[in-house]
């Protein structure tokens, strides 16, 4: 072959002839040795942590369940309601703070769809009895044909955004002698008017009862305005009928011959404000932030004690389980053979046995005894700790037959020390990265158990996500935000609970490394 | 082989054998339910305690309860929802309702599954793969009654698409019936797509990078030819497995959704009967799950042998 190629350009390397002074040493006067290594060593630990970090999708998901976690830890705390106060006239109220309503934002606003005239002129009488209108914008009106006494005629129809803790307006309310006195002492005090003027129910039988009627209105509830157009107030002036003195601050137009009560067997019925009686009963103004639920409960506290909840219960069953599953998955994996199989035959057991059948089984027999919340622990306990042996077992396969092992039992290490002391540190990076992937699983089964209401555990921890869900769901249509929060609370912890876990699991897996770029 | 799935199906109902005596013992040793003192059931439910042996020991008992079984198929009398009726009939009446809920939607929810993981799998490290492999990673984190939720105000409520509830009745071919059905087949379609998705996914995209499917493309076959013909038929020996086991788990239905769309089906027997304190009921459930789980995880061992010759465990005992 080499015979066929021209090779008069090719110089002759082979048998060139280099003379010997161009020949120089490359380090005549120097020691040889190795150059000291520039970089720093690199523990596994840290090297996880760089692969981690590589991975934005898992960064991302760890700080905002870091959100999440300081979240529960401290929006109880913070909040001004606990879980006992429960607010019986603000029931599935949408979101309302005071601070910005004032700009539009979070203003407790819900849509009244077809409202006619009658109720708007109780809307806007409210707004003017109490100086805070409910009504927040008129989204727009619609004509309506109806048959009225045998006649067609047109009628025009309101959709409007309220303003829900303003248009509960007035309410009744019953007082004994001295808690009038003392309402009275406290609107002397602070100015806030709280007790309005009585309206006598026989003298206006069209208000129907209905507390928000103030102004004269005929049989059917129509208001009776003068020819300005302005409401006619129709407060009662008959002192004989007032169930106790009145010597506080009076509303504006009174001239002091309005009366503010009425006389109840042993009792005074006034007309209040609710929303200022609210202050006179908790200090502050409502300010919900999410909006309550249907027990009353303020959902931005509640949504913080579920999930506090949820979490601890959740750790609390994964390290049990990782506990129970690290020693079984090891003794099976250790020993193996007829041991292995064994062992292998009760975990098939167990694992074939339904979820809910052990649940409510556990309910039933240990809720009396032990308590609800130990009993829902056992139930995890009892079936969770199997994918951690399963995982552990694996892991001891891999390395029991190799060198350092048997170099350690060579040296008299017992069979405990070998599977703890060498075996064991090996598996653990795989085990507890398994651990955050565990958590998630638990949040979730715990959620659906007691969403179902299978579990009940509402005296014992305050309240829990899937009540708060299963309570939202009832009103899902009425009041969306009560089922919408927990929902998002919910669906954001357990997707950054999984990337974040899947994250931890690529980044201590030593044969991804150096792979992903 | 045959021989091997035999022995599975042998073991399988050992251990379903002992998970059914163990509830029942735990069920037994409740006090049972108080019947009201006027009815004409109560009488003859008192003498088929008595019969049943609820005074003898507990072995004499189960003995008592799989010779019904094994006889005259009676699982025993329902004591408080539906009070004196046969446990097994009002069960056999609530199956078709589950199961053509799970049925439509695992018949959609396959193809669409697969589909989106082989689409995602061949645009591998585009932003289609990334959009759904992160849409995926989404979907299966969120629990199934949030997608309820989502799927009856928005569909049925803001947009009445569908209807809120089931509709009711046993005519469950009709029209109304089949758009009543949507929103729970909706809300359990996601789970099952997601999951389809990431298994088809990571799956095919570990078969295009192995070594055949480069002998595949240099003897001269297409793309399309060498994924359909090579690389999908090595995936399928996953996710057939996982489909079987979905087939199963038609029977077994959802609580939360049936619950939520008021579908009439055995996972809301179960609920009822749970937090009715309803015994018998709750046996017949105990053992219906615990069958069904364990028929699931069976038939995907025994399939992955059937399909994938590498696999045949114990067929050289």
């Amino acid at each position: 072959m080499t015979e066929n190629i021209d090779n008069k350009d090719v110089k002759d390397v082979l048998n060139e002839k280099i003379p010997a002074e161009k020949f120089a040493f490359v380090q005549e006067n120097e020691n040889l040795h190795d150059i000291e290594l520039q970089t720093k060593a690199r523990g596994f630990f840290a090297d996880a942590m760089i692969r981690f970090r590589k991975n934005r999708s898992s960064v991302i998901a760890a700080y905002i369940l870091l959100f999440l976690i300081l979240y529960a830890i401290f929006a109880p705390m913070i909040s001004q309601y606990t879980i006992d106060d429960k607010d019986p006239m603000y029931v599935n109220y949408p979101p309302f703070v005071p601070e910005t309503a004032k700009y539009g934002f979070i203003n407790g606003a819900r849509n009244m769809d077809s409202q006619n005239e009658k109720s708007m002129d109780i809307w806007y009488g409210i707004g003017e009895e109490t100086g805070m209108n409910p009504v927040i914008k008129i989204l727009g009106t619609k004509e309506v044909q109806e048959k009225y006494r045998g006649q067609w005629r047109t009628r025009t129809v309101y959709n409007i955004k309220v303003n829900m803790y303003y248009a509960l307006g007035i309410v009744y309310r019953n007082f004994r002698y001295e808690d009038y006195e003392k309402l009275q002492q406290w609107q002397n005090e602070t100015g806030i008017q709280v007790i309005y003027p009585y309206v006598d129910p026989q003298e206006y039988p069209g208000a129907a009862g209905n507390p928000n009627i103030w102004y004269q209105v005929d049989n059917a509830s129509n208001a009776k305005k003068d020819k300005d157009g302005n409401y006619v107030p129709a407060y009662m002036t008959d002192e004989s009928k007032a169930g106790a003195p009145y010597n506080s601050i009076r509303i504006k137009g009174d001239d002091g011959s309005w009366v503010y009560s009425y006389a109840k067997s042993g009792s005074v019925q006034c007309r209040i404000c609710y929303y200022n009686f609210y202050i006179y009963q908790n200090g502050h103004e409502p300010s919900y932030l999410m909006g309550t639920n249907v027990m009353g409960n303020d959902l931005f506290s509640c949504i913080g004690l579920g999930a506090r909840f949820s979490l601890i219960f959740a750790v609390l069953v994964s390290a049990i389980n990782l506990s129970i599953g690290a020693v079984y998955g090891a003794i099976q994996g250790y020993y193996g053979g007829a041991i292995d199989m064994t062992l292998d035959r009760i975990s098939d057991i167990l694992s074939g046995v339904p979820f809910v059948v052990v649940t409510t089984l556990f309910q039933l027999h240990l809720a009396q005894k032990v308590g609800v919340i130990p009993s829902f622990l056992f139930a995890f306990v009892l079936t969770g700790w199997i994918g951690m042996a399963a995982l552990t077992r694996k892991q001891f396969y891999r390395f029991k037959s190799q060198e350092f092992v048997m170099a350690a039992r060579t040296l008299g290490a017992s069979d405990w020390r070998l599977m703890f002391k060498h075996i064991f540190p090996n598996a653990i990076g795989t085990i507890i990265t398994s651990c955050a992937l565990v958590i998630p699983g638990v949040i979730g089964s715990e959620t659906s158990m007691t969403y179902l209401g299978i579990v009940d555990l509402s005296t014992y921890a305050g309240t829990t996500i899937g009540t708060l869900l299963s309570q939202g769901n009832a009103a899902a249509t009425s009041a969306p935000h009560a089922i919408l929060w927990p929902s998002v609370f919910l669906g954001l912890l357990m997707i950054c609970f999984n990337l974040f876990g899947n994250g931890l699991r690529d980044a201590f897996n030593p044969t991804t490394r150096g792979v992903d770029d | 082989m045959i021989k091997y799935v035999l022995q599975r199906i042998l073991y399988m109902f050992m251990v379903f054998m002992i998970i059914t005596l163990m509830c029942f013992v735990l069920i037994r040793m409740l006090p049972p339910a108080v019947l009201p003192p006027d009815d004409p059931h109560t009488f003859q439910i008192l003498r088929r305690r008595e019969a049943l042996g609820y005074n003898e020991p507990y072995l004499v008992q189960f003995w008592l309860f799989l010779k019904n079984i094994v006889t005259k198929w009676d699982w025993g009398v329902s004591e408080k929802l539906f009070f004196g009726q046969n446990v097994w009939d009002i069960f056999v009446g609530k199956l078709p309702a589950t199961m053509i809920v799970n049925l439509y939607s695992i018949i959609w929810s396959i193809p669409v599954g697969i589909g989106l993981g082989v689409w995602a799998a061949l645009k591998k490290n585009t932003w289609i793969d990334y959009f759904l492999s992160t849409a995926t990673m989404v979907v299966i984190s969120v629990p199934s009654f949030v997608y309820a939720f989502l799927v009856q105000y928005l569909f049925c409520f803001k947009l009445h698409w569908f209807p809120f509830l089931m509709a009711g009745g046993t005519n469950y071919f009709s029209w109304e019936m089949l758009v009543s059905i949507i929103p729970p087949v909706l809300s359990l379609s996601f789970g099952v797509i997601a999951g389809f998705t990431r298994t088809t996914r990571a799956e095919l995209t570990e078969v295009l990078t192995s070594e055949f499917m480069l002998l595949a493309r240099t003897k001269g076959l297409t793309r399309a030819q060498a994924t359909v013909r090579h690389a999908l038929r090595n995936c399928f020996v996953v996710i057939v497995p996982g489909i079987f086991g979905e087939f199963i788990g038609i029977l077994g239905g959802s609580l939360i959704i049936e619950g939520i769309f008021a579908v009439p089906g055995v996972g809301r027997l179960t609920l009822d009967a749970i937090n009715g304190l309803d015994y018998n009921i709750f046996m017949l459930s105990t053992c219906f799950y615990t069958a069904i789980g364990l028929a699931a995880s069976l038939v995907v061992d025994v399939s992955y042998g059937f399909i994938d010759p590498r696999i045949r465990m114990g067929s050289k005992k």
